[in-house]
């Protein structure tokens, strides 16, 4: 037990209590809400030392550091298949996965607004512990900040992962797509977006969507020990898998052709985006990859995707071609040709 | 998805793909004006126009109620929610198009205008009951399928009694558009837009049935097809018109007889003609003032109006000039002949109505067809 | 231009309210603008509002068509 803690009238309420100024002020209120519920659910040797920084052990695998940095900003902070919480894991935790890197730690920045009622942020905190242990990562060091009602909206959260690139791992990198490669997707397209979308009070409908927030080093490592030829993974969250392709188009300077009719889409899904003109290839996921594969392995890398639960329904969308407009195409399910662009503006409800 | 997914079968489109090369005489071209850019959209999106052949050919028309939105009524709405201080309820299609001064109603919300985004008429009547407050304005725009929704809330308001509720409104006639378009001299005297016939929007003749178009099957003979929104019933009616093209007839017929008949909803008409009247004349994007072409509100309802109840009068705004989304929206030209198209003016940056919409004209073609310019 | 989907209707509600369902995904729509809607009937949605009823019998028909017309230009 720490000092502090002898100063203490009562414990944090977590029933009915809610965060105020004090909380973020630096002082015993802000000592508190740190060791009752961070500490406790975090609990580790690394933010047991109590410092500003945490000092880490030399790595004991040789390799290279990889390192990335996601904000989180969601609403509903809680929806169904997961909360900002466990989704702040598994954003950051991707996306040092998708290097080729096993994540080691993470870092975690909290915006509170004041107000906001400590047992949803103790669940939301629980929600962050149980994710980064199942990701096998720590989250190491910390930082909590409160502002005033309505200059937040209940929670930010940004973590940062650092992760570790093994001796003789290539790194994997958009610019590596060679054209005549196979396009791999780990699964279903615009869960996570549109299970978000359902708890929009505003928008009048319910489905029984759920988001696919979840960590993908597991299925990440499995294709890696398969030794194939991967030039690039990639997760395609915010713009969804349109947007991601486009990126590695670019980045690599080759076009795309994909196939409408392989890329799987949740009916539900499909449903929602009829009802509200969106595009499922525009909607975002948290717990999805694709990956550019040499054509000779991309059979191996299609069976080891499928044996993992997180890529049970992983199969071929298309192949990379020669385009020096880098476009990104598709043949339609119906027999036609069309563009898939990036993401223009943001995805809004349509009418017309 | 019943009802949806069968009419996007691959399979059927090669059969009816087989049975337009079929038929289309090969020493003749056809020229079908799709009026509405739900059509637009679904022939882009499905790649609709690779299962054609050559000699037929799709021109989009100014069926997208966002498109021939002329930039003086989106100022209108601006100047509402900044100047007036009211909540301003719109569709989330209108929120990007480019308005006077640089604004559009995305960048009158950044700096600080109260732009809500809704998905129905009745989301805008529920901000005005929950916001007693506060005057509660819905942007109405859209053609005659929108319009009965914001019928129903005027009417919905009145019997509330609500006085913090009002309506912008801006709706607009189809068969007004189309007859604009028929009697203008590229068609009708120069002949440079050679218009074989046209699909017509059934979504549309869901409501005001197919019975309105008969007038121009007789008076301009040309055919007219009411057709669905699935790439099947698109291909469906290129078929229908090539068949009347061939034998020398101009009639309406319907594609969609799963839900148009001749004389559609009348009880959504009633409701229409008992909240709304014509307009003497109305300004379109691209085809200018089109005299009885859109909707406002009858004087019993008048206090439901916006622009009676602000101070707020209508400025005609020119478009840039070397935009081309007029001629674009009397099929005059295609995107692809614009100097401005791709360049300086693409979804990111629209400078015309017609790249702002998913289903205008040039943001279909950038979006889904411009590897065709590339080829 | 009105983007609209046919949907089958779940439930009626009051107040002119309907829960129609696609695929799994149900909404609330208005009935407003149509009468003698029933549970199992399929109607045209656009906005939230129901603008009018489907004919099953009819699209059977227009499919059954788009075959025949396939299959009159290619016979298999």
């Amino acid at each position: 037990m720490s000092k502090v803690r002898e100063n203490y009238v009562r414990p944090l309420d977590l029933k009915q209590g809610r965060v105020d100024m004090t909380h973020g002020s630096g002082g015993r209120a802000m000592a508190q809400l740190i060791e009752e519920l961070f500490g406790r659910h975090f609990d580790n040797e690394f933010l047991r030392q109590g410092n500003d920084g945490s000092v880490l052990p030399p790595l004991t695998i040789g390799g290279r550091l990889v390192m990335s940095c996601d904000g989180h900003v969601v609403s509903p902070l809680f929806f169904p298949g997961g909360d900002i919480g466990c989704l702040s894991v598994h954003g950051t935790v991707n996306d040092v996965a998708v290097m080729g890197a096993r994540p080691l730690y993470l870092a975690a920045s909290f915006i509170l607004e004041e107000g906001f009622p400590l047992a949803d942020l103790a669940k939301i905190v629980e929600s962050m512990a149980k994710a980064a242990k199942e990701a096998g990562v720590a989250v190491v060091t910390g930082d909590t900040k409160v502002v005033e009602a309505g200059k937040a909206d209940g929670v930010f959260i940004t973590t940062t992962g650092i992760g570790v690139l093994p001796e003789g791992v290539t790194t994997l990198s958009g610019d590596r797509a060679l054209p005549g490669d196979v396009i791999l997707l780990s699964g279903t397209i615009g869960d996570h977006g549109m299970a978000i979308m359902a708890q929009r009070e505003s928008l009048g409908f319910s489905a029984p969507i759920v988001s696919d927030t979840a960590p993908l080093h597991g299925l990440i490592e499995t294709m890696l020990a398969t030794g194939a030829d991967i030039r690039c993974l990639r997760d395609p969250t915010r713009g969804g898998l349109a947007t991601t392709l486009n990126e590695i188009a670019r980045q690599s300077g080759v076009g795309m052709m994909l196939d409408e009719a392989a890329i799987p889409v949740n009916p539900e899904v499909a449903a929602a985006c009829e009802f509200l003109g969106l595009d499922p290839l525009y909607v975002a996921n948290e717990g999805k990859l694709i990956a550019i594969v040499a054509a000779a392995d991309a059979d191996k890398v299609l069976a080891a995707m499928r044996a993992h639960p997180q890529g049970a329904r992983a199969e071929k969308i298309g192949a990379v071609l020669v385009d020096d407009h880098h476009f990104v195409q598709m043949t339609t399910g119906f027999g036609g040709r069309r563009i898939v662009d990036w993401l223009t503006g943001e995805q809004l409800p349509r009418i017309c | 998805m019943k009802f949806v997914d069968e009419f996007r079968d691959g399979k059927l489109a090669r059969g009816l793909a087989a049975a337009i090369a079929a038929e289309a005489a090969p020493a003749r071209r056809y020229s079908f004006m799709e009026f509405c850019g739900g059509h637009t959209h679904a022939i882009s999106r499905y790649g609709v126009t690779d299962l054609l052949p050559a000699n037929v050919r799709m021109v989009h028309g100014p069926g997208c109620p966002v498109c021939v939105l002329p930039i003086g009524r989106v100022d209108m709405a601006i100047e509402l929610a900044l100047k007036h201080g009211v909540i301003l309820c719109t569709y989330g299609d209108c929120l990007r198009v480019p308005a006077s001064g640089g604004l559009s109603l995305m960048k009158a919300k950044a700096r600080g205008g109260d732009v809500r985004i809704v998905y129905s008429s009745a989301d805008a009547l529920k901000v005005a009951q929950d916001n007693p407050g506060r005057q509660v304005v819905f942007f109405a725009i859209g053609f005659e399928t929108t319009t009965p929704p914001t019928a129903v809330v005027i009417k919905q308001a009145a019997a509330l009694g609500l006085d913090n509720f009002s309506v912008l409104c801006c709706h607009v006639l189809t068969p007004s558009a189309i007859s604009n378009i028929l009697e203008s001299p590229e068609v009708r005297e120069l002949g440079t837009v050679p218009l074989d016939g046209f699909i017509g929007p059934a979504h549309v003749s869901t409501v005001i049935g197919y019975a309105p178009y008969e007038f121009f099957a007789e008076e301009f003979r040309k055919p007219v097809v009411i057709a669905g929104f699935e790439p099947l019933d698109v291909m469906q009616a290129i078929l229908m018109l090539v068949r009347q093209v061939n034998e020398g007839r101009a009639e309406v017929e319907n594609e969609f007889t799963r839900a148009v008949t001749r004389d559609g909803n009348l009880k959504a008409q009633n409701l229409v003609s008992e909240i709304f009247e014509l307009r003497r004349e109305f300004e379109w994007r691209g085809l200018g003032l089109v005299p009885y072409s859109a909707l406002k509100i009858r004087q019993e309802y008048e206090r439901f109006d916006a622009e009676k109840r602000f101070p707020l009068g209508y400025r005609s705004v020119a478009d840039n000039k070397a935009c081309e989304c007029g001629a674009i929206l009397r099929g005059v030209k295609r995107p692809q002949d614009c100097k401005l198209f791709g360049t300086v003016c693409t979804p990111e940056n629209p400078i015309g109505s017609c790249m702002v919409s998913s289903e205008g004209a040039c943001a279909a073609h950038y979006t889904y067809g411009r590897y065709k310019d590339a080829a | 231009m009105c983007l609209a989907i046919p949907a089958r209707v779940a439930e009626i509600l009051d107040g002119d309210q309907a829960v129609v369902d696609l695929g799994g995904v149900r909404k609330d729509v208005s009935l407003a603008l149509l009468d003698g809607v029933e549970v199992g009937d399929y109607v045209i949605v656009h906005v939230g509002y129901a603008l009018n009823k489907l004919d099953p019998e009819e699209a059977a028909r227009t499919l059954a068509l788009f075959a025949e017309m396939g299959q009159q230009a290619s016979p298999a």
